[in-house]
């Protein structure tokens, strides 16, 4: 699973920064049918998370009205230098995350 | 005396009609000063989702492809052990493609480069086409040479499958019975239901189409035409499909690869 996530490596004290995160995902809406009929399987990611060394700073429930690949852009507040930590989890849940090092100055 | 005078007619009909009614589409090339990527075609969103190298979801593909090309699989050499940690070695040379193999004389695309490279130099499979790994590999590629002028040799052996394409590019076909010099050289700009028709280059490919969801081949797309008059599609990575891409390359001599591009 191809994750790619956009955050700056440093920022100041109190700076509000943009990440952005996208994950390669076929977000299968479980409503179309293949070429014999039959139904395609529903498979979603039903939850992203975003923690700042621990803490939650943003989280989005997905539904199968998402496209596929979602892409998220959303700000936080950078206060102290720490872990990144973005996590997608599917309806089955089987999770994917990635994380990315802020230094504070 | 009735009858003679109709067929006298129906002949006269025939002999004055021009030769785009008659069922022949016009041969005319693409003139060069008009000539205009798919994405001077887009809607503006679309066009910016392109430009940004963040939400181009191709990138996604581009990530992959760049990791597969510095890791060999089970042992085997890496495509960077070869061609450079970055690729260096490839910059430039997607532009080329697609090209005559010298060893089989056959006309090979940058996905039947890899598959090749694969069999003979590392010991693997060929991979599927349109599978996720062979998009990756072969976007990435691409992408190397991303603003480099579409250049393609069409002498010599790759002549025989210039002409063949063209002769795909020109042929009516399927039940709508159309060619693809109809929409693309004679009607491109214009409105086909609620899109505007693209002159039909083959530069921004593997390309994100927003109706896959996904990064498709140019073959797909080829596919998806085909499919669109309602003609038989030909299989993807067939003699016929790469001979289409050589001479769409032709066509779109000196428009810039823009892998991956984002198109509806």
């Amino acid at each position: 699973m191809t994750i790619r996530i956009s955050a700056p490596d440093t920022a100041s004290k109190g700076e509000v920064i943009e990440l952005k995160a996208m994950i390669q995902h076929k977000m299968e809406t479980g409503y179309r049918r293949d070429s014999r009929g039959d139904v395609v399987a529903r498979d979603v990611i039903t939850r992203f998370e975003c923690r700042y060394n621990g803490e939650l700073v943003f989280a989005s429930d997905f539904h199968p009205g998402i496209a596929a690949n979602p892409f998220l852009s959303f700000h936080t507040r950078a206060t102290e230098s720490g872990t990144l930590d973005f996590t997608w989890t599917d309806q089955d849940g089987q999770s994917w995350s990635e994380t990315h090092e802020l230094t504070v100055e | 005396m009735i009858r003679a005078g109709l067929i006298a007619c129906l002949v006269f009909a025939a002999c004055s009609a021009p030769p785009e009614e008659a069922g022949t589409p016009v041969r005319d090339p693409l003139p060069d000063d008009i000539k205009r990527s798919g994405t001077a075609f887009l809607q503006p969103d679309t066009r910016a989702l392109q430009a940004d190298d963040f939400a181009n979801p191709g990138f996604l593909w581009i990530d992959r492809g760049e990791k597969l090309f510095r890791a060999g699989v089970d042992g085997s050499k890496a495509c960077a052990a070869c061609h450079g940690e970055d690729g260096a070695d490839l910059v430039g040379a997607a532009a080329h493609y697609p090209q005559v193999d010298a060893a089989s004389g056959e006309l090979v695309n940058i996905e039947g480069r890899i598959n090749q490279c694969r069999e003979q130099h590392q010991s693997l499979p060929p991979l599927d086409y349109e599978s996720d790994d062979l998009l990756a590999l072969t976007a990435y590629v691409s992408h190397l040479s991303r603003g480099e002028p579409v250049s393609v040799d069409v002498s010599g052996p790759a002549a025989r499958y210039y002409e063949m394409g063209r002769d795909y590019f020109f042929t009516r076909r399927g039940q709508l019975n159309l060619a693809c010099s109809q929409c693309h050289n004679e009607h491109w700009g214009e409105k086909l239901r609620g899109d505007t028709i693209s002159q039909g280059h083959g530069n921004a490919f593997p390309a994100y189409r927003l109706e896959w969801q996904t990064l498709g081949s140019l073959h797909r797309r080829l596919n998806d035409c085909d499919e669109g008059v309602r003609a038989e599609p030909m299989p993807l990575g067939s003699d016929t499909y790469k001979a289409v891409e050589l001479y769409l390359a032709k066509r779109a001599e000196g428009l810039p690869i823009e892998t991956p591009g984002v198109r509806r």
